[in-house]
């Protein structure tokens, strides 16, 4: 288990993080979500070891980074946004370097490197040289690093940035096989590619964690008049616009397109899901061609509690 | 010492399989023999072949801290800006056992390097006479001179973002203390008698050039080699903290 209590970063007056107190169960992949500048990259340099905390506790299955540095770096993998490779060698010797660096005999890394070449989707790739591999090698190449001393705690910074979709969906799966063994802890900007691969979502905003736990979680914490749907309506503008000011459920509404006999209405609901809105168009006469969620589900809870920050 | 040794067998094996290696390794061969062809055995009047040797030990100094900088420029600045360093700053190893293993494996290659310059002194010997005393101590001078050259390489590289910026603060410190014993001339005590002592050159290389081995100047590079490497260490760690 990752215990972080109390966790704060000053650079000066400036508090980067403050009090972070969160707990992370064992072999389970979780999010870091935030704007820029919301601390994500601070946190993860600390829990890294790359930054030194201002005050504050971090501890891997008891070991504590401030009593025992060494012997917690034993017990993270980390894999920043540009992979760390010594690009001159070949992907069999990097990865035999980097195990005696951390402290794994070469008989037992023997063993352990097939295991972590089919983890990592690198079969056939052992003897090229890292530098003639493409940006997706050389992301695999760098969680192989990571994960090459079966560490406990897996940090990924931007693990699928500059990736093509292809490589995107391939990193997912190399993810998702990673959190058998280990705690993956993982930061993006793709809130899509979060929500498919992470269990648990831990939302940071100007330095503090302001929510936790699952998509589901976290969905039902917001208020429903935050859900925003888009509905192509069927008829003139003038008894659309007349029905929908007379719906309750309405919280507001906006033509955002019309069409040669229809509108695309961007609608806010107030109380009801999107669901219980068919009916009530349908009873009042309004042809309904198409209705989805304005925004995914993800993207509708990190505005919403995100918003603050952005202003 | 497992983890020293490591980081240091890499970093040889940096410069053994890549050109930057074999570059250097090339130019300061090649600055050496054209120095001790034109000027150590190219002058027409008889001369001592302990002159000679002595000519030869001086402008092999110079090649030396030249090497001694080109070689460690590279060692914590370029893996900074590469982002390899991170690798280093997250494994189980100390900032201590980091710089040292590095050290180490620059100074193996600079040794190296010396070693590949013995066949001038061998050459003098064939056409002259000279102690074979001469030549150790010489050589000891040598590896002092390239040790302490590379701790402040290691020193610049710690400190810089890149190797340009590397190099050009490892040059600057080390000329700061070849120019001690001009500056121990212009000032008054007991300032005077500090720059002639940090003199890198003029106080403690002479002696072993002409085959003496002085332990006060084998104290001053060992513990200026030391001082450097543990201010490095120091730079790495507060890395962390700020």
């Amino acid at each position: 288990m990752i215990v972080v209590e109390s966790l704060s970063r000053y650079y000066g007056d400036f508090a980067a993080i403050e009090n972070l107190t969160f707990q992370i169960d064992s072999k389970e992949v979780v999010g870091f979500l935030g704007l820029n500048g919301a601390g994500k990259s601070t946190t993860l340099k600390i829990l890294a070891t790359l930054l030194s905390p201002s005050n504050g506790k971090i501890e891997i299955d008891g070991t504590d980074l401030e009593s025992a540095p060494v012997s917690f770096r034993s017990q993270i993998g980390f894999l920043p946004e540009e992979p760390p490779l010594y690009k001159e060698m070949t992907v069999k010797g990097f990865l035999g370097h980097v195990a005696q660096l951390r402290g794994m005999p070469p008989s037992e890394f023997t063993q352990r490197f097939p295991t972590v070449i089919e983890q990592c989707h690198l079969k056939g790739k052992e003897e090229a040289v890292i530098n003639t591999l493409s940006l997706g090698y050389r992301k695999r190449v760098g969680i192989a690093q990571a994960i090459i001393h079966n560490p406990k705690l897996i940090i990924l910074d931007e693990p699928i940035s500059g990736l093509d979709p292809l490589q995107i969906a391939e990193m997912r799966s190399v993810i998702r096989a990673l959190s058998t063994n280990a705690t993956v802890l993982l930061s993006s900007h793709n809130l899509n590619e979060v929500s498919e691969t992470c269990d648990k979502l831990l939302i940071l905003n100007n330095g503090r964690l302001i929510a936790q736990g699952t998509t589901a979680e976290l969905a039902s914490n917001l208020s429903e008049s935050n859900i925003r749907i888009e509905a192509e309506l069927v008829g003139s503008r003038k008894d659309i616009e007349k029905h929908l000011s007379e719906i309750e459920a309405i919280q507001s509404f906006d033509v955002e397109e019309e069409r040669e006999d229809s509108l695309i209405v961007g609608i806010a609901l107030n109380q009801i899901q999107p669901e219980t809105l068919v009916p009530l168009l349908v009873e009042r006469s309004i042809g309904l061609r198409a209705l989805q969620n304005a925004k995914s589900e993800l993207e509708e809870i990190f505005i919403s509690l995100t918003k603050g920050g952005s202003q | 010492m497992k983890s020293v040794l490591l980081l240091a067998k890499r970093e040889l094996g940096y410069y053994l399989n890549t050109t930057w290696g074999y570059a250097i390794l090339a130019m300061i061969l090649v600055i050496d023999g054209i120095l001790f062809n034109s000027f150590a055995m190219g002058q027409n009047t008889e001369r001592y072949s302990t002159d000679v040797l002595q000519d030869f030990f001086f402008f092999s100094s110079g090649t030396t801290m030249i090497a001694g900088v080109l070689i460690t420029m590279r060692l914590v600045a370029e893996e900074r800006s590469s982002g390899t360093f991170t690798l280093l700053q997250t494994a189980p190893v100390s900032e201590a056992q980091i710089i040292t293993g590095k050290y180490l494996g620059a100074l193996s290659f600079l040794t190296l390097i010396t070693a590949c310059t013995i066949y001038m002194p061998i050459l003098i010997e064939i056409n002259g006479k000279v102690s074979w005393a001469q030549i150790g101590a010489g050589y000891l001078g040598l590896f002092l001179l390239g040790a302490t050259t590379a701790s402040i390489g290691t020193f610049g590289s710690a400190i810089a973002k890149n190797q340009l910026f590397a190099s050009i603060l490892g040059g600057i410190f080390l000329v700061l203390m070849l120019l001690g014993w001009l500056l121990g001339k212009v000032t008054e005590a007991p300032l005077d008698s500090v720059f002639s002592y940090i003199a890198l050159f003029d106080r403690h290389f002479q002696p072993f050039m002409r085959g003496k081995i002085n332990s006060e100047s084998i104290i001053f590079y060992l513990s200026t080699t030391f001082i450097f490497l543990l201010i490095s260490i120091r730079v790495l760690q507060s890395r962390r903290i700020s």
